[in-house]
């Protein structure tokens, strides 16, 4: 194992990925001069030239767009949005192409394309600049979305989604960028569309997503002192989505916890809830609890911003509420 | 700079000039023909028999310009089309069994009956690549399909059809930008035929003309005659020769009128009676057919003969359609995710 750090374990799968296959090819705003906004793509200009890191206008529908058509000549390419909350801008690339040609062409058409983002909520961008709308795909069949919360499975999520034949929306976190953690040395791929139990425990089970993985593991952490033994379960991705995991965490603790950094209605807690309910009604002993943003926009004053995230303070508090301690 | 060229209709002593052969010539009228025969009987199975339902827009009208252009394209040469796409389809050889069997919804056409009509134009297997139902859309799309065939050194070039009302997009703008920007070996046919579904292109476009705008992004851009099929023929020709040669990028703005209105129950009663009246007298069907005579390429009696054999062509279409059945439903989940 070595450590490295979520920015450079994406770089390192897209650099691997890049070796590995010469059709694959990254397109976005100010990845190739410029390194990258948050530096993900640096030195790939360099060392691969810029017919195969393509800085773009700031055309978001185009750079999706062309990502489609690039897919459908036979390439693979890797787009990137610099903000999670410039996608409705190539909403219809993604939702109403990509995400469809498979299927309205009965099969003859595939779509291996890679669409990366990122979210910056924490980091003070105000409303415009801090979404995280995973969910707005949970209505979009056709699409794979995938949110890795650590080094390592950022690297193998990345080389997986790369790999796919599908379309996948590639959802970073703007504020673990800079997180080190452990990353295999050798060649590794993670497979899509499982999740990863990354804390045993028998108490509760916290299905989080992307950066709330992070603060449920120290808020499980924490609930050790308590004598509380909470599961936490990272979703990796929530298309396809692992019911499966989760249901067999929740047989076992009986309590469930959702916990991401999307608004609390309709968001990923929401689908979630439903699910296991139709799942597991039988085992649950408490009210299906979600730890998510409020119904707002994002507020920009720092303070206020503060209060307005999800973390681990408020994850041990719906824990407690569950487990009646 | 980029320049607007004007391609008028091209007489028909100067056919031979552009290395048109009786051959060739006999296949344009052909193709048009069974697109005519197509859509007519499309009209037909909506209208009159009720055997068909939901939207569909009718290539009436065009199908010079799909026609003209396909046969100045390679083979394997990819197009992106759009939701009026039956002519491009069948002039991009999709054969019309499978293409009327979509339509049908049945599992026998070429998108197994999950397309419909508005997708009839996609069959890689003819290089018919893709056709989307969101107007202005298949433009950034198409960018990407030329970037994907200039960085793999490709001789094949890419191909966009797509309508006035597709001119006011962001799609378009976005996809015009990038195509122009990175030289990419792309032709853009804009069927400018006069309404977005009712809305005349003066009531919905600023600049003085469509090919102004496409001018504008530094692109080569021609105004042809779009009801003759031999003016769009030539001037698709010299697009894709350049597209070929020197990936550079072409727009043509091809003048044209739907015969019909924008989907296929809608009589286009918006419309002035005389600018109606005046365009149909440029069929370009009729037009093409006469020129035919005039310079003796063919006989009425051969004229005859295509007329017959496409519309037999077309029967069996029919035929072939009613024989298959939609696809079990229980299926439909295996054209989700490609595993």
């Amino acid at each position: 194992m070595k450590e490295l750090t979520y920015a450079d374990a994406l770089r390192e799968a897209l650099r691997e990925e890049m070796t590995r296959d010469p059709n694959v090819i990254l397109l976005g705003e100010e990845i190739g001069v410029f390194n990258g906004v948050y530096k993900v793509t640096r030195g790939l200009l360099d060392e691969f030239g810029p017919h195969r890191v393509r800085d773009t206008p700031i055309s978001e529908a185009a750079i999706a767009g062309a990502a489609v058509g690039l897919a459908l000549a036979g390439m693979k390419p890797v787009a990137e949005i610099m903000y999670m909350d410039f996608l409705p801008i190539c909403m219809d690339q993604l939702s109403t192409q990509a995400a469809k040609m498979r299927f309205m062409s009965g099969g003859q058409l595939n779509v291996p394309m890679v669409l990366r983002t990122q979210y910056s909520l924490g980091r003070q961008h105000g409303s415009q600049h801090s979404q995280f709308t995973p969910a707005w795909f949970l209505q979009v069949p056709g699409m794979k979305v995938v949110l890795p919360s650590d080094p390592s499975d950022a690297k193998g999520l990345l080389k997986s989604s790369i790999r796919d034949p599908n379309p996948v929306l590639f959802v970073e976190s703007g504020l673990l960028y800079r997180t080190k953690g452990p990353v295999p040395e050798e060649d590794y791929t993670v497979p899509l569309g499982e999740a990863s139990v990354k804390k045993k425990g028998d108490d509760v089970t916290i299905v989080a997503v992307s950066r709330m993985v992070i603060e449920s593991l120290a808020a499980a952490k924490m609930l050790e002192a308590d004598g509380i033994s909470a599961e936490v379960v990272d979703l990796r991705t929530l298309q396809p989505l692992d019911l499966n995991t989760i249901s067999e965490s929740v047989k076992r603790t009986s309590r469930l916890i959702i916990a991401s950094d999307d608004v609390k209605r309709g968001g990923i807690g929401s689908e979630i809830s439903a699910s296991v309910t139709e799942t597991c009604f039988d085992y649950l002993d408490a009210p299906i609890t979600r730890v998510a943003c409020p119904d707002t926009p994002i507020p920009f004053s720092p303070s206020l911003e503060q209060q307005y995230m999800p973390n681990a303070g408020r994850v041990i508090q719906a824990v407690k509420e569950v487990v009646g301690r | 700079m980029a320049t607007i060229t004007q391609v008028q209709e091209i007489p028909q002593d100067e056919y031979a000039k552009h290395g048109l052969t009786k051959e060739k010539l006999r296949d344009m009228l052909r193709k048009m023909l069974i697109i005519r025969k197509f859509e007519e009987k499309v009209e037909e199975l909506f209208i009159v028999k009720g055997l068909l339902i939901g939207p569909s827009h009718l290539y009436l009208g065009q199908e010079s310009i799909a026609v003209g252009a396909m046969m100045a394209l390679h083979p394997e040469d990819l197009t992106v089309t759009t939701y009026r796409g039956h002519g491009h389809a069948l002039a991009k050889d999709v054969p019309a069994n499978l293409c009327m069997a979509e339509l049908f919804g049945k599992s026998t056409g070429n998108c197994k009956g999950l397309g419909g009509s508005m997708h009839v134009a996609i069959y890689p297997k003819t290089g018919s690549l893709y056709a989307t139902a969101i107007v202005g859309s298949g433009i950034p799309i198409t960018a990407g399909v030329g970037l994907g065939l200039k960085q793999r050194g490709s001789k094949q070039i890419a191909a966009t059809f797509f309508g006035d009302g597709a001119c006011n997009t962001g799609a378009f703008h976005e996809g015009m930008n990038l195509i122009a920007l990175w030289k990419l070996p792309v032709l853009l046919f804009c069927e400018n035929n006069q309404y977005a579904m009712s809305t005349p292109v003066k009531l919905a476009v600023s600049s003085p003309s469509i090919a102004e705008r496409a001018r504008s992004y530094g692109m080569e851009t021609m105004v042809v005659s779009g009801n003759d099929v031999v003016a769009v023929y030539v001037a698709a020709k010299s697009a894709a020769e350049r597209a070929r040669r020197e990936s550079m990028p072409t727009f043509l703005e091809c003048l044209t009128y739907k015969m019909k209105g924008h989907g296929v129950y809608d009589k286009g009663e918006y419309r002035p009676k005389e600018e109606v009246a005046k365009w149909l007298e440029r069929d370009p069907i009729a037009t093409f057919k006469k020129r035919l005579l005039n310079e003796k390429i063919m006989t009425t009696i051969e004229i005859d003969d295509v007329e017959k054999s496409t519309r037999q062509e077309i029967e069996d279409s029919v035929n072939f359609a009613t024989r298959g059945s939609p696809l079990p439903f229980d299926q439909i989940m295996n054209y989700v995710y490609m595993e």
